[in-house]
């Protein structure tokens, strides 16, 4: 379970994010919308602890995120992370991509490593691919070998930072499929996104975020059927 | 009006000679090319990644190796020491020169490999629960590498080339030793124009062995 408490982060003098409460429970999927520029990339780089806070308590099954005896490399092996831009490696294979992570942090054999990789690949639908580098991918094709990176740690969680919004669009769909693939398996998952229908149909509970403020947070039909803020009103009609 | 007589036979009778001073050529470029790839990297993450004194150190270092003759930066450990009291063998010489002027080539060919990898791969490494040593070793050094591989293919040309300057401290090097048969026969146009060809020979020695471990090294 991920519980947020107060949490705040400045940037400078930004005030990015203004005492956030939030717990996402095991198995749930959350998705996370709002304008750009609203803190919700800050929020999950906050969670895994790529950010430093100013005041917060974010705890991770039990472990507060920012305190200083905690083993923030350890934990992070718990919140697997998918950004915008995908970030392969492009030194290495799809294979030793995913293998890297498992043999160099968990300490796995490298014959061990590469089963874990080529199951998580094939898992994602690149099978196909083990031995190619990732400029001979597409944008989906290299995303989805980032959520296969990330899943060979064996995460509790899954972030995601806008999976898609730096794809081309007819890409888009086979990332947010195993995505939703992934929902359907029982991972607890955060997703920022700028994709409706996928938090509609998706999420478990959607959060709408306003300048650093999380101003709205329930099940995709209150959300998107009845949204209470003004703010997401004003929202959601502009993103239709 | 061009009455020149060519005698390749004592230039073919020190030819051993020759080349063993190429070997020291070599050497001597080689010693100067690993120092000099540990000094740049050095002054490359430090005038990346620090302020201070430290900083002004390694960017002064990198002003004067880039913008004065090398000549002048051998003369320096040469003569400059000297005065100084601190007389380094003519071996010293060349090889703190030419570390001096690799290093300080080097470190900014470095600086731009490490500002073409995005911060985005650090961050991603860290997210997969790499600490910062091993996304540096794993992630972000391999790239940089691949990018500085030509330039320091290129530097060590160079290095091989200006070790020739050795021979202006004294140094019996390639073209120290050249010098000095050439001075004792008087063939100096042959000794000059055999040496030339030895030159052309190492250099397109150290691109093809270049090339070819590219091939190998880098497959993306
Ligand atoms: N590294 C940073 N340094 C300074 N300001 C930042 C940094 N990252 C984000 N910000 C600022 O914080 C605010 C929230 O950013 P972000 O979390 O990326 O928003 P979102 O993901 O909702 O678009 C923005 O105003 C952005 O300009
Ligand atoms: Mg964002």
């Amino acid at each position: 379970m991920i519980e947020i408490h107060d949490l705040h982060k400045y940037f400078g003098s930004l005030h990015v994010l203004k005492g956030i409460n939030l717990n996402v429970e095991k198995g749930e999927v959350l998705s996370v919308i709002g304008a750009s520029g609203s803190g919700k990339s800050t929020l999950l780089y906050c969670i895994n602890g790529l950010e430093p806070v100013q005041q917060s308590n974010a705890v991770v099954d039990g472990t507060d995120v920012h305190a200083k005896g905690t083993d923030i490399n350890k934990l992070r092996q718990q919140l697997g992370m998918v950004f915008q831009q995908w970030n392969s490696f492009p030194h290495l294979t799809a294979l030793e991509n995913v293998a890297l992570a498992p043999k160099i942090v968990k300490g796995k054999s490298k014959a061990e490593a590469r089963e874990i990789a080529a199951q998580q690949l094939k898992h994602v639908g690149l099978g196909e691919k083990l031995d190619v580098y990732p400029s001979a991918l597409s944008g989906g094709q290299q995303q989805r070998l980032a959520i296969a990176r990330a899943l060979a740690m064996e995460p509790e969680y899954m972030l995601f930072d806008e999976a898609t919004s730096a794809l081309d669009p007819e890409l888009v769909g086979e990332v947010l499929e195993t995505m939703r693939m992934l929902a359907e398996e029982g991972m607890t998952m955060i997703c920022v996104t700028h994709e409706m229908g996928f938090a509609r149909d998706v999420s478990d509970r959607v959060a709408f975020f306003h300048q650093g403020v999380m101003e709205e947070i329930g099940p995709p039909e209150q959300i998107f059927g009845n949204p209470q803020s003004e703010h997401t009103q004003k929202f959601l009609a502009n993103v239709r | 009006m061009f009455d020149y007589n060519f005698h390749w036979r004592p230039v073919m009778k020190s030819l051993p000679d020759l080349l063993e001073a190429s070997l020291l050529t070599l050497q001597v470029a080689v010693l100067a090319m690993i120092l000099g790839i540990i000094i740049g990297l050095c002054l490359a993450l430090i005038r990346l990644n620090m302020r201070g004194p430290l900083r002004w150190i390694a960017s002064t270092w990198v002003e004067l190796a880039r913008n004065t003759p090398a000549l002048f930066q051998l003369f320096f450990f040469g003569f400059g020491l000297g005065a100084f009291g601190l007389h380094l063998s003519p071996y010293m010489i060349v090889l703190a020169g030419l570390t001096f002027n690799c290093a300080g080539y080097l470190a900014e060919n470095f600086r731009g490999g490490f500002q073409a990898v995005p911060d985005t791969q650090i961050r991603a490494s860290r997210s997969l629960g790499m600490n910062a040593w091993q996304a540096y070793t794993r992630i972000v050094i391999p790239q940089v590498f691949r990018i500085v591989y030509h330039p320091i293919t290129n530097q060590m040309v160079w290095a091989v080339l200006m070790s020739s300057l050795g021979m202006l401290v004294g140094f019996r090097e390639l073209s120290g030793e050249t010098q000095f048969f050439a001075s004792r026969t008087f063939r100096i146009f042959e000794y000059f124009a055999v040496t030339a060809v030895i030159y052309y020979v190492i250099v397109k020695l150290i691109l093809g062995a270049s090339r070819l471990l590219a091939t190998r090294l880098f497959r993306y």
